[in-house]
């Protein structure tokens, strides 16, 4: 009996000692730098319209546009245990657009019809898990034929005390440079050469704040408000207007454009498979612009694994002050467009997604983490509609 | 005028849900957070959305608190 005892306490200690040896050591983190994870994302876009602004408020607003983008998110813990979060992205677009061929009236398939814009930026952020900030910063830049866009960013955020709230401020600053392609019979020379374009500054400064609360186990919500400032050459220089007399000038816009949104986020998780995704948004300008946006989304959960996610979006906004339509502006006005995308209208956005995380990865890739699609219709009270389709691949 | 009423309409009734929110607001521990932390739960932009983003920018006049990018590059066309 005694020797059943004391082999029952010597397997009690081994057990105990391996327990202890297999804890994980809380004091260590790897302060290698690893990768976390690589987004693959592609689109396709498609839209239809005829109030180009490029002829005047008339004509073909045929547009396709294939982009696709990669990010690559890297962390790693210095030695006071603070998470440094790395990001690098890169997109490039190519699009067509039958507007744009017509800079030149005459021209069947100009230079103009397509052109691609890269788009590279590099993130980063540092967060202090004991404190619970997290300081950031970012450059980007965006290149395409006639447009050249330089940013930089830096982000503060900040838990509170019980980490059931965050509040986080960013700084935006964006100095782009417009060159100035005129339409083809306002030029002093008509001819298609267009090897040096004079250029034209347009900077925005923005500051954007949000704050997010966890209400309960189910719930969480999100207050949002940027506050926007452009400065410089803010119409763009291929955009026709036609006045009542027939004549044809370049589009005519402020130099100063204020912008004041504010938004609403909320997602709630209902029983075990549906899940509320609500989103609102009031927009003013000092242009005349006023717009609402609301959008629901609904996610279902198949399983764990696989989910569908049907969503519907509506915006409205009233006219731009220094809108009107072909044919419409009079001669003596200061401000001119006929920018159908500054015009009053309502606009609808419905489709619905598919999201899927199998354990075992996706095709039985194990690094293949999750694999995103979604579609959506879009249609705009002016006639325009398109349609986009997107797919998104994680790899971890 | 009707302007900064909208923007009063929509400030007040944005306070008053925070306010209503926030007070019923109860502290979640992290093992309770399984919910919460489900990828369809994300309160910010998903990286599928981004396309979308940039074309309703372009098509729309208004922009903007939505977590995203706030002005720079052009794609116009």
């Amino acid at each position: 009996m005694k020797r059943i005892y004391l082999t029952a306490a010597a397997l009690m200690a081994m057990l105990h000692s391996y327990a202890q040896s297999s804890l994980p050591d809380t004091g260590y983190t790897a302060r290698k730098l690893k990768v976390e994870e690589v987004n693959l994302v592609s689109s396709y876009y498609h839209q239809d319209g005829n109030n180009a602004a490029v002829t005047g408020g008339i004509g073909s607003e045929k547009l396709t546009d294939i982009s696709n983008s990669i990010d690559v998110k890297l962390i790693r813990h210095d030695r006071k245990n603070r998470k440094h979060s790395y990001l690098l992205d890169v997109g490039i677009d190519h699009y067509t657009s039958a507007s744009s061929d017509m800079i030149d009236l005459k021209a069947n398939s100009s230079a103009s019809h397509a052109d691609t814009r890269i788009y590279p930026s590099l993130g980063w952020t540092m967060e202090n898990e004991a404190k619970g900030s997290t300081i950031g910063a970012g450059v980007s830049a965006s290149k395409e034929f006639d447009y050249l866009s330089l940013g930089g960013n830096v982000m503060f955020a900040q838990k509170t005390k019980n980490r059931m709230g965050e509040f986080t401020a960013k700084l935006q600053v964006y100095l782009d440079q417009v060159s100035l392609v005129t339409p083809i019979e306002l030029r002093a020379s008509q001819t298609r050469e267009h090897e040096h374009y004079p250029t034209a500054s347009r900077n925005t400064f923005a500051g954007s704040f949000s704050y997010s609360q966890i209400i309960n186990e189910r719930l969480q919500v999100m207050f949002l408000a940027d506050v926007v400032q452009q400065h410089g050459y803010l119409s763009l220089p291929f955009h026709r207007v036609y006045f009542t007399d027939g004549s044809v000038h370049q589009e005519q816009l402020p130099s100063n454009r204020f912008k004041l949104p504010i938004g609403f986020r909320g997602s709630y998780f209902i029983g075990d498979r549906f899940i509320l995704r609500g989103y609102y948004r009031y927009y003013t300008d000092n242009w005349g612009v006023h717009a609402h946006t609301a959008e629901l989304e609904v996610p279902v959960k198949i399983s764990p694994f696989f989910s569908v996610s049907p969503f519907y979006r509506y915006y409205q906004q009233s006219a731009a002050k220094y809108f009107a339509g072909y044919q419409t502006h009079q001669a003596g006005e200061d401000y001119y467009t006929s920018n159908y995308d500054l015009s009053k209208f309502t606009s609808q956005f419905i489709g619905a997604g598919i999201h899927f995380t199998p354990p075992g990865g996706v095709f039985g890739i194990k690094q293949l983490n999750t694999l995103e699609l979604r579609y959506g219709h879009y249609y705009r009270s002016t006639k325009m509609n398109a349609n986009i389709i997107s797919l998104n691949l994680k790899f971890k | 005028m009707k302007k900064f009423h909208n923007l009063k309409l929509s400030l007040c009734g944005i306070s008053l849900s925070a306010l209503a929110l926030c007070s019923s607001c109860t502290t979640v521990k992290e093992y309770q957070k399984n919910r919460l932390n489900d990828a369809e739960m994300v309160l910010g932009n998903r990286k599928i959305e981004k396309t979308e983003l940039n074309f309703q920018s372009y098509r729309e006049g208004a922009s903007g608190a939505n977590a995203g990018k706030s002005g720079g590059g052009c794609g116009c066309n």
